[in-house]
């Protein structure tokens, strides 16, 4: 290991041991009908380092000042697609977004994602994206005997459907496409994203029937390209560019 | 108070349950009962891979996997257990491709497999390449792949509930599940699940430690519902520290990164692995790398200003390399450290990962009373559960490996069972455990907070039962952990609502892991020897002679009402391998 890079370390982790807590404004979107009828933004101040998940200040808020603000999270390190929100008015995930780089010097705005029902402060209801998945046929689909062993498929056609296996459902892309805000019957990113992975997938037979589910008024030719859904996917997933392979499929009918 | 009936409950949602759902919702009227939905579940977050000797890459069999995994369990592993997860491996992951796993391929087009620590060729001669995976999320492939096949079944998923407690009924002198208490997070409702059969797959309990690979929901609430009802829970003092978590926040570096040939470095760019295993090296066993680290830790050779960790260097793997076996991990020290590990070295420090005790089962899955009774109609399998193919200590892969193939063998096994049983009637006032337990925390008045109670939960276990443990820390835990206990009586909560009151069931959660800490402590008080992940330093070796059992924990409350822990033991399986010393 080089001298050099031993020094720029030494000085990351000098840095990351001496703490700099800054003052940061959370305003974040309350709602819950048990208590009121109609949402309000409420405002909490933290002293917290900038180098912290936005998730590290909801649990510090949660614990340290209001034990009844409330949100989903589980593994806090961006695989379990729990935690979407809109931060600053973009759709990500609590744990994968450092205060540092969502400009802590204003007030940070969190509020929960749109296009879905809010049951309370930052909860959705998930039931409509997950019934859009379920409808796709998100399995594989295979006909004839079973072999003994695996089924063989050459490491060119398993990188053809990479990009669109890493989805974690965590509905960033659905909830930022605006035309799924204004028609909640749409399909939306993440499901045609589940169709993508099976339909080009070369072991699957379904391809066909996948496609004439998409090819519906509510399918993929709703998708006006705006690219929020790319913007918006946190774990990296090009899900524009697997919305136009499914149209040209459904025009070439090859895939 | 809502009642349902059901052949077969599963409680848990990740690769145990969802694989056992399969089987059962085939065989029987089948609910799965999550406290997540089903794809947020902790089997998403392992990364390196599945094992099965399927020799597609080099010589393997299986008989070589149930050494290893033998010899990983510092002999503590039930022989007979290790020998059905190594043979049954093999069409574990088979099935698994044809269910639609994407796995990476060789250039034949069958799976591919890398090396990963303690996995050997013949005994222990050199590593071999046993590891099936898919690029650096393995664990996420296979719970999509699980949850896709249950959506193809029709799998009928309760969502957000939590279940709390354990209905077990007396019959004929003989005990027997009658079902679960489950708490709705959505309505705050209380739904009693009667079933012929019940599976817990909820997971394991990592949360008591602070640095920890654990999602904060690992809370080993179903090891609590069954420990508090008089069932024992075995082994529970063995808890793996992986070698490398992120340095203070505890998140997984995959082993595959050593396994495509990551080092691990000292202070002076020095190879140390090479010095405490000098034939398998970075990728000696877990419980070996993470007593290396905090040795060179401990005689100063630990990096940074406070000299408290190592590096994993994989900057001389060529970035493809990392770009296409290693995504996901690179990513993270790029996001959390602002890291390129293209070229520089990754802060890292053992980080609490996996229990290897649990709830004890026969290879049926089947729960055990004692040590050698079953409980009819209840059943575990995965992290909640205790087989036990880990024994002291878990190899890398064979995590992924159990809750397939005890989640499947006990999905089979409960159906099977509920289609010849009766339900059991269930015992007045099913409820009563849980809504005087929600009562009590929605209208406690006390001034003790969850988050501070659990602050110095987490603090007392990783000072005191850690990689490292003797007499006088392990007191500590011990006395501590029962201070906050009696404050834990005076938990309060601020929100007293129904509706998705996670402030609620935090604290519950909370309680949920002072038993398990307790248990833990004690567990690791009376094993006066070091084995796999248990290592004290006032008794450094392995004791065959005293040692060579499993530890059984009994909660036994006095005619006074007084809580203790009872310990007894229970004699290991062992079959054609004899304890010999280890060495990587």
């Amino acid at each position: 290991m080089a001298t050099p890079t031993m020094d720029k370390l030494e000085a990351l982790e000098k840095d990351s041991t001496t703490s700099h807590l800054i003052t940061v404004t959370f305003r974040i979107r309350r709602y819950n009908p048990e208590v009121a009828e109609e949402p309000t933004w409420q405002d909490f101040q933290l002293e917290i380092d900038p180098k912290e998940r936005v998730l590290d200040a909801l649990h510090k808020i949660k614990w340290e000042l209001d034990g009844s603000l409330t949100f989903r999270r589980s593994c806090a390190h961006g695989i379990c697609g729990s935690d979407a929100m809109r931060i600053n008015g973009k759709n990500r995930l609590a744990c994968k977004t450092l205060i540092k780089d969502v400009s802590p010097e204003k007030p940070i705005t969190v509020e929960a994602i749109k296009g879905l029902t809010v049951l309370k402060d930052l909860v959705v209801d998930m039931e409509p994206f997950f019934q859009a998945y379920r409808d796709v046929m998100p399995f594989l689909v295979t006909k004839g005997n079973e072999p003994t062993r695996e089924r063989y498929q050459s490491a060119e056609d398993r990188e053809r459907f990479d990009d669109t296996t890493k989805c974690i459902l965590c509905a960033a892309c659905t909830t930022s496409c605006p035309v799924f805000w204004n028609d909640g019957q749409y399909f939306g990113p993440a499901a045609i994203v589940n169709a993508h992975r099976f339909i080009f997938d070369s072991r699957d037979e379904a391809g066909e029937q996948r496609l004439e589910i998409l090819n519906d008024r509510d399918g993929v030719w709703r998708c006006r390209t705006t690219f929020n859904c790319t913007d918006a996917c946190p774990r990296g997933i090009e899900v524009t560019k697997a919305i136009q392979e499914v149209k040209r499929a459904l025009i070439t009918r090859r895939y | 108070m809502k009642i349902h009936k059901y052949d077969t409950v599963i409680v848990g949602a990740g690769g145990a349950g969802m694989r056992a759902a399969i089987e059962s919702t085939k065989r029987s009227r089948t609910a799965v009962l999550t406290k997540l939905y089903p794809t947020r579940s902790h089997t998403g977050a392992a990364q390196g891979g599945m094992a099965a000797a399927l020799a597609n890459v080099e010589e393997d069999n299986w008989e070589w996997h149930t050494f290893d995994t033998i010899k990983g369990g510092d002999y503590l592993v039930d022989q007979d257990a290790a020998e059905i997860l190594a043979k049954e491996a093999i069409d574990s992951v088979l099935d698994l491709e044809k269910m639609g796993l994407p796995f990476n391929r060789t250039p034949d087009g069958t799976i591919d497999q890398r090396r990963f620590g303690g996995h050997s060729r013949n005994h222990g001669e050199a590593p071999v390449r046993r590891s099936c995976y898919a690029a650096d999320r393995t664990g996420h492939m296979i719970l999509q792949t699980l949850y896709q096949n249950c959506v193809k079944e029709g799998v009928e998923f309760f969502n957000e509930f939590y279940v709390l407690d354990q209905l077990l009924v007396e019959q004929d002198g003989v005990r027997k599940s009658a079902g679960v208490v489950a708490y709705e997070l959505a309505t705050g409702e209380i739904h009693i699940f009667q079933a012929k059969a019940v599976i817990y797959a909820s997971g394991g309990t990592g949360k008591f430690f602070k640095v920890t690979s654990n999602a904060h929901t690992l809370t080993g609430d179903g090891q609590a519902a069954v420990y508090r009802r008089g069932l024992p829970l075995e082994d529970m003092e063995f808890f793996q520290f992986h070698p490398t978590g992120i340095w203070r926040m505890g998140i997984l570096l995959t082993e595959g990164a050593r396994g495509e040939g990551g080092i691990l470095r000292n202070k002076d760019g020095e190879r140390f692995m090479e010095k405490y295993a000098p034939v398998m090296k970075d990728l000696a066993s877990r419980d070996v790398v993470s007593r290396s680290i905090y040795t060179e830790i401990r005689e100063g050779r630990g990096c940074g200003p406070e000299g408290d960790h190592v590096y994993l260097d994989l900057t001389h793997l060529p970035p493809e390399q990392l770009d296409a076996k290693l995504p996901d991990i690179t990513e993270f020290a790029r996001t959390y450290l602002g890291i390129e590990p293209y070229t520089d070295p990754i802060p890292i420090q053992p980080t609490a990962h996996y229990a290897m005790g649990g709830i004890p089962t026969n290879v049926e899955g089947e729960v055990l009373a004692d040590n050698t009774t079953v409980v009819p109609g209840l059943y575990a399998a995965g992290e909640v559960a205790c087989v036990s193919v880990h024994g002291a200590n878990r190899l890398g892969t064979n995590s992924l490996l159990d809750i397939n193939v005890f989640g499947r063998r006990a999905g089979i096994a409960a159906a099977e069972y509920a289609k010849d049983a009766e339900f059991v009637e269930l015992p007045e006032n099913p409820a009563a455990f849980v809504e005087e337990q929600v009562e009590r925390l929605r209208e406690s008045t006390g001034s003790e907070r969850v988050a501070d109670i659990r602050k110095e939960l987490q603090e007392t276990m990783d000072a005191n039962v850690m990689v490292f443990r003797t007499e006088q820390t392990i007191k500590t835990a011990v006395e501590k952990i029962g201070e906050l206990r009696e404050r834990y009586r005076n938990v309060a909560i601020q929100d007293k609502g129904k509706r998705f009151n996670t402030d609620l069931l935090e604290a519950i959660e909370l309680g949920n892991l002072l038993d398990l800490a307790e248990v833990m402590a004690t567990s690791a008080l009376a094993r006066k020897e070091s084995r796999g992940g248990h290592y004290r330093e006032d008794f450094p070796n392995r004791d065959d002679v005293n040692f060579m059992r499993h530890t059984m924990a009994y909660r036994e409350v006095g005619d006074d009402g007084t809580e203790s822990i009872r310990l007894d033991y229970k004699p290991v399986v062992q079959t054609r391998y004899q304890p010999m010393e280890r060495k990587y």
